[in-house]
């Protein structure tokens, strides 16, 4: 990415106008870059064959990261006008695609490492004899490729490289990762030694991105800050459940100002008719948790709640045409949501059903793709583990989530009905907390919705 | 080039319509680029179009396809940066197709060198404008006035670049999110001055402005169209 400025940072690969194998002339035009509001064309710095692409469109880029890579025929030394135009930069101007006349600014912000790199591909691929495994690793892949990899948390030297000289491509470790998510389960052992990182040096702080592109990167991208490990210390890289659950939380929580109503539901009632039909249902092979009961009641006043069971868009409210429920199951450790399809439509019996197999085949590592997606709306429930009642996340692209509490014996405050008069009377009641995005959902909604809750599960159908 | 400065051609072109000025641009980029001409400076205006920047949100486009084409508005795509704007009758657009190499290789110092400019020309109407830090653009306390928008092409030759409302019917500009910044408003010169205002004033002043800025010390305007 060659330096447009003093204070540009970093440019977003718009446009590639070549392809990998196709040859290019020097000064031709081969990948448009965009950067604030300015898209530049980035002419080939040498006339030769574009052998590798290192940066897909729509990935930014800090300024001095290899965008491609052109062989000269023959590992061509930069032309004699480049080379004394500027002794100290030629070999980093070499092979960095710059608009031919770049070079007499003063840029010498490419790194080391990136000039290392460079002589690498451009000079002397094969003879090489690099220093360390590490400078070997880095040569043997494109910076790109390596902060994918340190994030990914794979160890690069254990991916065949099909590119260039060798080099693990972008598509080599993503043909890696793949294998390695079919794989039945990683090797904890492998990933405990893997040393923690050290704080990396900062990168150049984004000033001056186009406010679309900051937004773009606030709702998009997550990056965890690193923190110094002390001596008693363990560190393991996340598997992949938890590194997509930490993205997601960040992510959801950027974007969706959080509300949370709670209310406090008697469940006297449900667990009397849980209790009796226990038998029958378990003659039909079903089991019917108090999250089923739940489950079904919600997903009926969902219905008469379209901004509950929606998401904000843009500057647009897709209301959802399914009432699909998300059932968060503890994986210990780890988190998944299984999807509960048109469970408006389904029966108790049928929803228990759907619970315990979904709860089930979450726990073996058995759902398909497509059952843990398409939420409009979940449950989670802290409760089962005594919890009185939490305050959760709402997933990303719904508006709302319930979070249902312990279901506890309580003393409580009865008036009788005809004679008004109270007493006191031990009943099983819980506390339910729902968070909501204030975007769509406004606080008296959620009241509502919450009170229409509370009236289906304590007058809770015979029949359902 | 001439140590001592820029050579600049302005053209005033009057009404082009949004494709044939592409056009115009894209010869001019590469005679340029061949050194044949000196650094231009096209000053026109727009019919009703609505461009789309390499980095546009469709969602930006608030009007709906049908409203769009009842008010008799284009749809362009266009290749400079930047997100959504519209054009139209009472806007100055100006498209400077300058050679950035001699003396000002940096992207952002070009932008800001072009908020100079409108900033600098809104001060002959005495209008107090200034840049909005994070944000490319010219504003005044009563919204946006300027919208700046460039391309740079192989050989750092700058093509599309700004419009300034002068007497632009604002209320087109209800049908964008102008450049993404939701809510914000815009403004035009008559809107500020609260008096009809010549493009040609307009014109005059930007011209000289962009003299001033980018150190042109000779070449003649050319009146076209």
């Amino acid at each position: 990415m060659p330096q447009m400025g003093e204070s540009i940072a970093e440019g977003t690969v718009s446009r590639w106008l070549k392809e990998v194998g196709d040859t290019v002339e020097r000064d031709e035009p081969i990948l448009e870059i965009s950067t604030d509001k300015v898209d530049a064309e980035i002419p080939a710095p040498q006339s030769g064959t574009l052998v590798e692409v290192a940066v897909e469109e729509g990935e930014t880029v800090e300024v001095g990261t290899i965008v491609a890579y052109i062989d000269t025929e023959g590992g061509a030394a930069p032309s004699a006008d480049e080379a004394d135009e500027d002794q100290e930069d030629a070999r980093e101007a070499s092979a960095e695609p710059e608009p031919e006349t770049v070079e007499d600014d003063d840029e010498g912000e490419g790194d080391d490492e990136e000039t290392t790199e460079v002589e690498a591909s451009e000079e002397a691929p094969e003879s090489a004899e690099p220093d360390s495994a590490e400078e070997r690793l880095k040569q043997r892949s494109t910076p790109v490729v390596r902060r994918m990899a340190e994030e990914k948390g794979v160890d690069l030297s254990e991916v065949k490289g099909t590119g260039h000289a060798g080099r693990v491509t972008k598509q080599d470790l993503l043909d890696h990762l793949e294998k390695e998510e079919d794989a039945p389960a990683p090797e904890p052992a492998k990933e405990e030694r893997k040393p923690a990182r050290p704080a990396k040096v900062e990168r150049p702080a984004a000033a001056a991105q186009a406010p679309s592109d900051l937004w773009k990167t606030f709702y998009g991208q997550v990056q965890h800050p690193e923190f110094p490990v002390r001596d008693a210390d363990r560190v393991e890289t996340m598997d992949k459940i938890r590194r997509l659950t930490a993205e997601h939380m960040v992510v959801a929580k950027r974007i969706a100002p959080h509300v949370h109503s709670f209310i406090e539901i008697d469940f006297t009632r449900v667990d009397r008719i849980r209790r009796q039909n226990k038998k029958k249902w378990a003659d039909q092979g079903a089991r019917v948790s108090f999250t089923a009961f739940v489950t079904w009641a919600i997903s009926r006043v969902l219905r008469d709640y379209p901004m509950v069971n929606a998401t904000a868009s843009g500057n647009n409210i897709i209301y959802r045409g399914n009432v699909n429920v998300g059932i968060a199951v503890d994986l210990d450790p780890g988190l998944i949501v299984p999807v509960i399809r048109d469970a408006d439509h389904l029966s108790l019996v049928g929803i228990g059903k759907k619970v315990i197999d979904l709860a089930e085949r979450a726990r073996s590592r058995k759902l398909s793709p497509d059952e843990i997606q398409g939420a409009t709306f979940s449950i989670t429930n802290p409760g089962v583990l005594g919890t009185m009642v939490g305050l959760p996340v709402i997933p990303k692209g719904t508006a709302g989530i319930l979070g249902t509490g312990a279901i506890e014996k309580r003393v409580v405050v009865i008036e009788d009905p005809e004679t008004g008069e109270d007493s006191m009377a031990i009943r099983k009641r819980s506390i339910f907390s729902l968070g909501y995005d204030h975007r769509i959902v406004d606080g008296a909604d959620a009241a509502r919705f919450l009170a229409s809750l509370k009236e289906l599960i304590e007058d809770f159908p015979e029949d359902a | 080039m001439d140590p001592a400065g820029r050579r600049l051609q302005t053209r005033r072109l009057g009404r082009v319509p949004y494709a044939d000025a592409q056009r115009l641009q894209e010869d001019l980029v590469r005679r340029r680029r061949a050194g044949e001409v000196d650094d231009q400076l096209l000053l026109l205006e727009h019919p009703h179009v609505i461009t789309l920047g390499t980095g546009a949100d469709r969602t930006h486009l608030l009007a709906a396809e049908e409203e769009r084409r009842v008010r008799g508005v284009e749809l362009h795509e266009s290749g400079r940066g930047g997100d959504i704007t519209y054009h139209g009758p009472g806007q100055l657009v100006g498209y400077p197709i300058l050679d950035l190499k001699p003396d000002r290789k940096d992207l952002h110092r070009y932008l800001r060198d072009l908020e100079e400019v409108l900033i600098l020309t809104l001060e002959e109407f005495g209008i107090v404008a200034r840049r909005s830090s994070g944000f490319t653009g010219v504003w005044t306390d009563e919204g946006k006035i300027a919208a700046i928008g460039v391309r740079v092409s192989s050989g750092w030759i700058t093509s599309h670049g700004f419009a300034l409302n002068v007497s632009t019917d604002l209320d087109y500009f209800g049908m964008i999110v102008p450049c993404g910044l939701d809510n914000r408003a815009v403004a035009s010169i008559e809107s500020v001055l609260g008096r009809p205002v010549e493009l040609a004033e307009a014109m005059a002043g930007v011209e000289r402005q962009m003299r001033a800025v980018f150190g042109v010390v000779e070449g003649a305007p050319v009146r076209e169209g």
